[in-house]
């Protein structure tokens, strides 16, 4: 069996006085999309930030490829090739669009053929290419982190929820970009709420609930499971379609 | 679409200055004190600058900065006072040969001495407001106390170079030579700042991490390093800041440092926190008002500087270019 891209191993994370991950143990296979689903306050962006690095694991591992990066300070772990579009975006307001993308090309400028690859999934950017980031809408937004984390070939992409508070219409070119992204070999990890989302595109999905892992399977199999999907996320796909 | 330049606050500068024209009612008195005000105001810029990236890219509140003005300040004074014989040659050329070495041993010292502090005492605070008070307040107590130690206690007299003492006549308004020296390097320290921060990959990624240092270290950045470097250059143009302000009082004291400070964080606060053209721009609103008010009303001198302060947070509550966050 080839080993995971991302394996997590028991972590503990813990923010103040709150115990937020209480032993998350999953694995994400090399390749293809990861879906990271539970309901509100479940811990899925906690477990996104302990796997980057931002939040410090107090216990178990994660491992990249087979490296422990559990301690790995965060540039270093980006430098292994992991990407982080954070649930906030994190665009530099204050800086372009282009200003924003060339910082994330560490390599140098950003490879042409890239760069019309990324303007091909985004098309937007090229129109606002030299608009301040600040100045974009939020769909506009969400397309250039998504971009940032994408200009460079990338081993590892994870994602915290790219729908959130977009119109359809945005959602449906996030949903393209994504199939596009599945076709390069970024192995890409979601977190999402928007299950419509999720069955578009995951292959395999893991369910959090209160700091844990609840169920690992195939994304295929969740949404073929209406009882399965009430009990581990109290929702019905009928709801969201 | 390229973003357009926010011009109002460069407009309130001319605009206050304007104001004050038919208030002084004579144009070579007005003419002076505008000179006077602008060069104060470099001054303060050049204080100030390195204070407003630090609380911008660090979220430091650094209140031991006026150390780093005191030390620049005796380091420059030191290196005057031993080429004393050039600071009163008639040659520009000589006074400037003496002031050179001046201000790179303030530069070198404060430098230093930054480096030092933020390893010693800012990185154990990182994220604590309130110890970062506490610490940077005791830091600068001691420093100002071991000046004393090395240079006593008493003020120092700061020989002004010969070739720049005096004034250049225009009609009837009297322009000290200093001060159109202090508005060319405030202006040239402004420009290479400008430079940096907007026309290179360093300057970007300053620019980024004052906004969200995370997501520069997302992106694979060592932002650390990054932080270190900023409190050193900092601490470099406080030195040199130090230096400028020293020969325009033409003496120094130990508290001198922290005399300026108040001013320093009414700019800092005017710009907006982490702007360094919000810096440019407040540092001059600061020093002309000053000017104005000193001649107009010396009783509202100060006062008039926090009432400026009061009325641009109404304003524009984040200050005159607040960084997107």
């Amino acid at each position: 069996m080839p080993e995971p891209m991302l394996a997590l191993s028991g972590v503990n994370t813990r923010i103040g006085q709150y115990h937020i991950l209480q032993g998350v143990a999953f694995e994400v296979p090399r390749g293809g999309l990861t879906m990271l689903l539970g309901r509100n306050g479940a811990g899925k962006t906690t477990c996104l930030r302990t796997i980057m690095g931002l939040w410090r694991a107090s216990a178990g591992s994660v491992r990249v490829e087979g490296r422990d990066t559990t301690r790995l300070p965060t540039p270093e772990l980006a430098r292994l090739g992991v990407a982080y579009v954070p649930e906030n975006m994190g665009i530099f307001a204050g800086l372009t669009v282009r200003e924003n993308m060339l910082l994330a090309a560490r390599a140098g400028p950003p490879d042409e053929k890239r760069l019309e690859w990324v303007f091909g999934l985004f098309p937007a950017l090229r129109k606002f290419w030299n608009a301040l980031a600040g100045n974009l809408s939020g769909g506009q937004k969400q397309m250039l982190a998504v971009a940032r984390a994408i200009i460079e070939p990338r081993r590892l992409l994870l994602v915290d929820e790219p729908t959130k508070g977009l119109a359809p219409a945005i959602v449906a070119n996030m949903i393209e970009a994504f199939r596009e992204l599945k076709r390069t070999d970024t192995t890409i990890l979601v977190v999402e709420q928007n299950f419509q989302f999720a069955t578009s595109l995951g292959d395999s999905v893991a369910v959090m609930d209160s700091g844990r892992i609840v169920h690992t399977g195939a994304m295929a199999d969740l949404a073929a499971d209406e009882g399965l999907q009430q009990r581990l996320l109290g929702l019905s796909l009928d709801a969201h379609q | 679409m390229k973003p357009r330049f926010d011009w109002i606050p460069l407009a309130l500068v001319a605009l206050v200055a304007a104001a004050a024209l038919p208030l002084v009612a004579s144009a070579p008195i007005w003419l002076t004190l505008t000179v006077a005000g602008l060069a104060m105001g470099m001054m303060i810029f050049m204080m100030a600058s390195g204070l407003t990236l630090v609380f911008g890219l660090m979220d430091v509140m650094n209140f031991a900065h006026g150390v780093f003005i005191s030390i620049g300040a005796y380091a420059a004074t030191s290196v005057l006072i031993a080429l004393r014989g050039a600071m009163h040659a008639d040659s520009l050329a000589a006074n400037l040969a003496a002031m050179a070495p001046a201000a790179a041993a303030a530069i070198a010292v404060s430098g230093i001495l930054g480096w030092l502090f933020e390893r010693v005492v800012i990185r154990p605070v990182y994220g604590e407001h309130l110890k970062q008070i506490l610490v940077t307040m005791g830091g600068l107590i001691v420093f100002e106390q071991l000046i004393k130690v090395v240079w006593g206690p008493d003020m120092i007299a700061v020989p002004r170079p010969q070739a720049l003492s005096g004034s250049f006549i225009l009609g009837q308004a009297a322009i000290e030579r200093y001060r159109v020296l202090a508005v060319v390097v405030g202006l040239a320290v402004f420009a290479a700042m400008w430079l940096l921060l907007n026309r290179t990959r360093l300057g970007m990624l300053i620019r980024a991490g004052v906004e969200n240092a995370e997501m520069v270290e997302s992106l694979g950045y060592r932002i650390r390093r990054l932080f270190v470097g900023v409190f050193v250059a900092g601490s470099c143009l406080a030195g040199l800041g130090g230096t400028m302000w020293a020969l325009y009082q033409e003496s120094i004291t130990a508290q001198m440092g922290m005399q300026v400070m108040v001013v320093i964080f009414i700019v800092v606060i005017i710009g907006g926190l982490g702007s360094v053209g919000g810096c440019f721009i407040g540092a001059l609103l600061v020093g002309l008002l000053a000017n104005y008010t000193g001649y107009l009303a010396p009783k509202l001198a100060l006062g008039s500087n926090i009432l400026l302060m009061v009325l641009v947070l109404m304003w524009r509550p984040r200050g005159l270019y607040p960084v997107g966050r």
